[in-house]
Parts: structure tokens; sequence; C-alpha cells
């Protein structure tokens, strides 16, 4: 699956702004990512987590199953605006 | 081949017909049908029968579905009663099954007296300026109307703030506030293109009240030499405005906003960028019981699609908290493309537009995420949270906060106001 990075995460990626994932929940998911990038620990509970455009809230939480193909965003709140 | 005369009488042979005393009557009436003035302009800026809707016969097929439902009982009139024949015939053919003529037509009405008004509608020079608009029927005189009746206000007159402000000023919303307490500086100027190069140094909030008047002096602006707090959030919402535009540049001030807008009724295009990418959406709480709030009139007569009874997520929906500053850098720390607030800014009024003019699908409920280096748009799903601290069932916060800007999402020692 195809994992979306924020611009304000993207520092803890090297820089991607997408990159691979595994896991059949976003549980397992987000514990493979913080293991790659080590620098995510802390950073992903002030993030919104879409599955296909679902709010993992609105779903099934950190169960929420992701299919192989699905893309996974990560959306932290952006203050700027000026 | 027929003649007028022939054409006429088959059009009326096919139609029915009331005088002007049964439409007096109707007029009266608790159900009062709706007067369908299909003169044309010079005609009907003389004088109409009483909250009557214009649309000249030229443009009857095109524009009536729009703006009348087709299950409306209504009196069409013209000058004597026959192109209003005419316009009742095509009317039936259009499926609209409810439909008489004035017999007489407005000349018979007024010669026996009953009651006819001005209209109010737009001067020369409005209609020539806002010609692209009157031509959209979603839009038309009454939505142009029901624009300059409208009050928007701007949180920043920064990057977000200025192509908003420009483009609800050209559009012709009759007040624009905007709230900012700072001066124009150079390096503003690379996105914020209300401001301009001899602007330096002066108030951001007069300097985008010049170029907004210099635009469009239909638009009165209101400037606002402050920073919304929790000391004059009341103050500032409580003057009234249909649609609030974020473009506020830090976390207190966006949760700030949000907790005084759920207070208030208003809804809130918001949007939000850094870097290459922005955020987009409408937080559209529920309208306040007491119906305070908003300069809104009632809806224009004949305005069909009202979209403004949506209530959605607010921004505590969708981000209870604000993240740690370390998380939250600005635009000021992280650059931003200058062309980039143009584009959001841009989309964010065209939602406050849609939302003053009540048409259209807002984005409630959905957030818009722009990427402009992928040159992509996507959208996620935002919904509204029972458990909301604010706009949830059982609201914990109630008074309004003042985080600490770029501290903590702690709230300061007595920071905290009673929401008035």
């Amino acid at each position: 699956m195809k994992v979306r990075i924020p611009p304000t995460l993207r520092a803890a990626t090297g820089g991607e702004r997408e990159v691979p994932g595994s896991g059949d929940t976003v549980g397992e998911l987000l514990d493979d990512l913080t293991s790659r990038f080590p620098a995510l620990e802390g950073q992903l509970q002030y993030a919104n987590v879409y599955v296909d455009g679902e709010d993992i809230r609105t779903l099934d939480e950190l169960e929420t199953p992701v299919r192989a193909g699905a893309t996974v965003i990560l959306l932290p709140a952006m203050a700027g605006g000026a | 081949m027929a003649t007028y005369r022939e054409l006429l009488n088959q059009a009326k042979g096919e139609i029915e017909e009331i005088d002007s005393t049964e439409g007096a009557r109707l007029l009266e009436s608790d159900d009062a049908p709706l007067f369908l003035d299909v003169r044309e302009q010079d005609e009907w800026d003389q004088g109409i029968i009483p909250g009557a809707l214009h649309i000249p016969r030229g443009s009857l097929e095109s524009r009536v579905e729009s703006r009348v439902d087709r299950d409306r009982a209504i009196v069409v009139y013209c000058s004597v009663g026959h192109r209003s024949a005419f316009a009742a015939n095509t009317l039936e053919e259009l499926g609209y099954d409810n439909v008489v003529n004035l017999a007489g037509g407005f000349t018979e009405w007024k010669r026996n007296g009953f009651p006819t008004e001005l209209p109010r509608g737009l001067q020369e020079a409005q209609r020539t300026r806002y010609s692209r608009h009157l031509l959209i029927p979603e839009v038309g005189e009454e939505g142009q109307l029901r624009l300059l009746d409208s009050r928007i206000l701007l949180i920043g007159a920064g990057g977000l703030g200025s192509p908003a402000s420009l483009y609800l000023a050209a559009a012709g919303v009759g007040t624009l506030g905007i709230v900012d307490d700072d001066a124009v500086d150079a390096t503003n100027l690379q996105r914020q293109i209300v401001h301009s190069t001899e602007r330096l140094g002066e108030s951001k909030a007069e300097s985008a009240k010049r170029t907004i008047e210099a635009l469009n002096p239909d638009v009165t602006v209101k400037t606002f030499q402050e920073r919304l707090t929790s000391e004059n959030a009341d103050r500032i919402l409580g003057e009234g405005w249909d649609v609030i535009v974020d473009g506020a540049d830090n976390f207190p001030t966006r949760y700030l906003l949000n907790d005084a807008s759920v207070w208030h009724g208003i809804p809130v295009v918001h949007g939000s960028i850094y870097r290459f990418e922005g955020q987009v959406t409408v937080f559209k709480p529920p309208a306040r019981a007491d119906g305070a709030r908003g300069s809104r009139g009632p809806a224009v007569d004949g305005f069909a699609g009202d979209a403004s009874s949506l209530a959605g997520p607010c921004y505590r929906c969708l981000f209870p908290q604000p993240p740690p500053p370390e998380l939250a850098p600005s635009c000021a720390e992280g650059g931003v493309l200058g062309v980039l607030p143009g584009v959001v800014g841009s989309i964010q009024a065209t939602e406050a537009l849609k939302l003053a003019l009540g048409i259209g699908d807002p984005l409630v409920g959905r957030l818009l995420l722009f990427d402009a280096l992928a040159a992509s748009f996507t959208e996620v799903s935002l919904r509204r949270d029972p458990a909301c601290p604010v706009c949830g069932e059982n609201p914990s916060i109630t008074e309004y906060i003042d985080y600490v800007e770029f501290c903590s999402a702690v709230p300061t020692a007595g920071g905290r106001r009673a929401h008035a």
C-alpha cells in the first residue's frame, strides 16, 4: 500500500512524499512505519489517518483493516495561512 | 403559416386566465402565488407587482427551472397580457401545471389601483459590472442583490486573505470585514497580492481596504486592526456575518475562531497552506436556535436550492487539539510557494460565494487537499464527532481558551474567559 507523508513529517522520512507500507491493519502499518522511520515516533498521534479517504476514527481506529492496494493519508493540522 | 393574432388566440386557448381583481385577491391571500414578470428590463424598472420575480420572456426557458419549483402556483404577467399568455403556455410545456395568466397585465392592474412597488434592482453601472454574474442562471440579478447584501468576515489579510478578499470584493459582496493586526512587510509581497510595495509598513487591514475600495466601490470594508482574541471574539463575530473566511496563520486563532463560530452559528471556510500543499473545507455549525447572527433577511422569493441548512463537523471534530509547536511550523518557518495561497484562497472565496448565494454543494464534511507539486486534488471525508468538545452532544469546552502561541497546547493560566 501507499502512505502519503504530510510535509511536516517528511523530515522523518528523508523527504519522501510517499512511502510504501505493510500491515493488515492501520496499527500494524503505523508500527511498520515507525520501525523504518524512528523519527516518526511520537508524531503520529497528532496526525489523522485516512484509509481510502475515510477517517479511521469513523472506522475501527487502529484495528481498521488495510487492503494491499489502499492509499493511506497521514494528516496533521496545518496552521499556516499567511 | 399563422398570424400573430392566431398564435395569441391559440396560446390563450390553452391557458387559464384571471383578471386583476382576482390577482389582487390572490396577492393578499395567505398562500399567495408567485407573480412572475416576463417584461423587459426597462418596463420592470418602472414598477412591478409587489414581490414579483423577474424573468424576461426571452430568457424564460433557460432561467425558470433554476429559479422556480414546478409545483409552485404562478401568476404570469406582462404589460397587457399578451406576452405573458405565450409565457404561460411555455411554462405549461415545461411542466409547470399551476400557471395562470393575468389578463390585462400590469397596465390593467395599475388602472384598477392595485398595489405596485418599485423593484429593488441593480443600477445600470452594476448591471454592467456584474454582467457575467447576471448571465449565470444560478446567480442572476437576485443572486447579485443577495451578494450585495452579504457580509463576509476575513480572518487575516495575508496569503489566503489576499486572493479571497479580492475575489469577494470583485464579486460584489457588499460588506467585508477584515481582522488583522499586522503591518505589510517586504516578505509578504511574494504572495500577499492585496498589498503592494508602496504599502510597506502600513496596516494590512487598511492596505486591503484601500485596494478593495479601488477595485469595487460597491463594497464597504470594515477593518479590525486587532488580533482575534477571547476578549474581542464576541464583539467582532457579534456584528453579524453570513460567512467567515479563515486565513489565520496560527493555531490559537484557528481554535478560538472555531469555538466562536460554533457558538455564533456562523459557517467558516477554512484554508491552510504549507510549502506546496493546502487544505480547504467548510465548517458549517448548526444555526443558532434563536436565529441570532447574520444580516440575512428572508431568502429572495423564487430563489431555489438553498444549501445552507446542512450542518457539518467543526475544526475540533477534525483536529481535537492543536499539535505541539515543533510539529506545527508556520509559513514563516517552513516557507510557502507564493502562488499556493492564490489557489487555496480562491477556493475559499468560491465556497464563501456559494454559501452566500445558497447554491451548489459546499465543502461541508469534505476536506480538499491540494498538492501543487503533484498537481493533484484529493478529498477525504470529515464527520461530525458526537464527542466533540465544542459542537458535540455534551460539550466540555464552553468558554474561550487562549492557547499560548507556539508554546504548548496547554491553556494559559487564567486564559479562559466565560463565553458571553
